[in-house]
């Protein structure tokens, strides 16, 4: 009896500091260094459908909404990537990358798209109020690879850096779409002018 | 009865030490004390990681102490003040107008601001300076704040950057440390000076 007592108290501390290591190293992990997401939507249809696995935790959705970079499928087949929140930690994105950031608009949501100028570049932008645009410093342009469906920077302007959540590194599911994304910049997209290489 | 414990135990304390001794016998000195010091390295490893990873939760989703610097927030917030902030209000989007709120600045994203919530999404706010004239007004957007700090005169905010967006705010002001400076004089040792700092906690005021 008193040796059942002692098994279960045993196993209940175990239990416990057990939990205590393991929920904030996930946690940790999740939030420092990389998690998955599926993607939705069609703003990157032809790359990328992403939206969040762990979406009843953190209630965070993703649209994205690109050319036929991802979700080629449409509504049955969403892509899955891995999302790399480490490679950003210096906030040093490229043009071409694929990122998912906090939209500026409903800040429980977030939406995926690609960088396509920097701080400094002046574009030429499609349906935004003005017709040239320089990023101002610490903004980024990001855009949808589908321009007809896609809600960006062509509706709310630069993006503060301080917004990037994660870049989007592989699609890992489904298995036919395994790859590495590289970043790949659309040449009808380029900035007209660099302040940076 | 006595004697028949000492026996006892003198005999299987005797077994033991044999046991042990077979066993440190194959294994060289030097080869242990290698895997003593790799255990304990990589225990103190385990460890950090372990309270490394629960810091960066409670600062996350709970709080931590920030130290202010600037002139922006007097008289509320003085210059190098320790506050206070929580995470929670961000997460659970209970963000009130007039919170103080620590942001990170839309301009350089590794560095911090801390001003207070004017005017939330919807809100009709005035762009143009105190000392302007005309005034112009505007109506903040869906998904920004407006902030500007309380010293108007002597702050960067808003009024110049533009309304900022929620996603930045990093977490809410809740309390500041108010520190008194008192200097004592120990009269027995003639040159003895010490300073004493005492610190209490006011809830700072947010209407």
């Amino acid at each position: 009896m008193a040796q059942a007592q002692g098994l279960g108290r045993r196993y209940i501390k175990a239990f416990f500091k057990g939990f205590f290591v393991a929920v904030p190293v996930t946690v940790t992990f999740l939030d420092r260094v990389a998690c998955v997401a599926r993607v939705e939507g069609a703003s990157m249809q032809v790359f990328l459908e992403i939206s969040f696995v762990y979406q009843e935790i953190k209630r965070c959705l993703f649209t994205d909404n690109s050319k036929p970079s991802l979700n080629p499928g449409g509504r049955e087949a969403s892509d899955v990537v891995l999302l790399n929140h480490w490679s950003i930690r210096n906030y040093d994105v490229q043009r071409g990358d694929i990122v998912s950031l906090v939209s500026p608009r409903n800040p429980e949501q977030k939406i995926i798209k690609r960088v396509i100028a920097l701080e400094g570049d002046i574009i030429k932008t499609i349906g935004y109020k003005k017709k040239y645009v320089k990023v101002p410093h610490g903004h980024i342009w990001v855009e949808g690879d589908h321009h007809g469906h896609s809600f960006d920077s062509n509706a709310f302007g630069p993006v503060s850096l301080g917004l990037l959540h994660a870049r989007a590194t592989h699609i890992l599911w489904p298995p036919q779409r395994w790859q590495k994304l590289q970043p790949m910049l659309p040449p009808e997209r380029k900035p007209l002018h660099r302040e940076q290489e | 009865m006595g004697a028949r414990v000492v026996g006892t135990c003198g005999a299987g304390g005797w077994r033991r030490a044999r046991w042990r001794a077979g066993r440190a016998s194959w294994a060289p000195y030097h080869c242990r004390m290698l895997r003593n010091a790799l255990g304990k390295a990589f225990r103190f490893l385990g460890y950090t990681v372990q309270y490394g990873c629960i810091a960066h939760c409670a600062f996350e989703y709970l709080g931590g102490i920030v130290v202010c610097s600037g002139p922006s927030m007097e008289p509320t917030i003085q210059n190098s003040d320790i506050v206070f902030s929580e995470s929670l209000s961000r997460h659970f989007y209970c963000i009130r107008k007039g919170d103080i709120v620590i942001v990170k600045s839309p301009n350089d994203p590794k560095s911090n601001i801390c001003k207070r919530v004017i005017g939330l999404e919807g809100d009709k706010v005035c762009t143009s300076n105190p000392s302007d004239f005309l005034k112009s007004h505007s109506y903040v957007p869906k998904g920004h704040v407006w902030l500007e700090g309380d010293n108007l005169r002597n702050s960067t905010d808003s009024r110049c950057y533009g309304p900022v967006p929620y996603g930045l705010i990093r977490g809410r002001i809740c309390l500041k440390c108010r520190t008194q400076l008192g200097l004592y004089e120990n009269v027995e040792h003639a040159a003895a000076h010490f300073n004493c700092y005492s610190l209490n906690f006011c809830l700072l005021y947010t209407p």
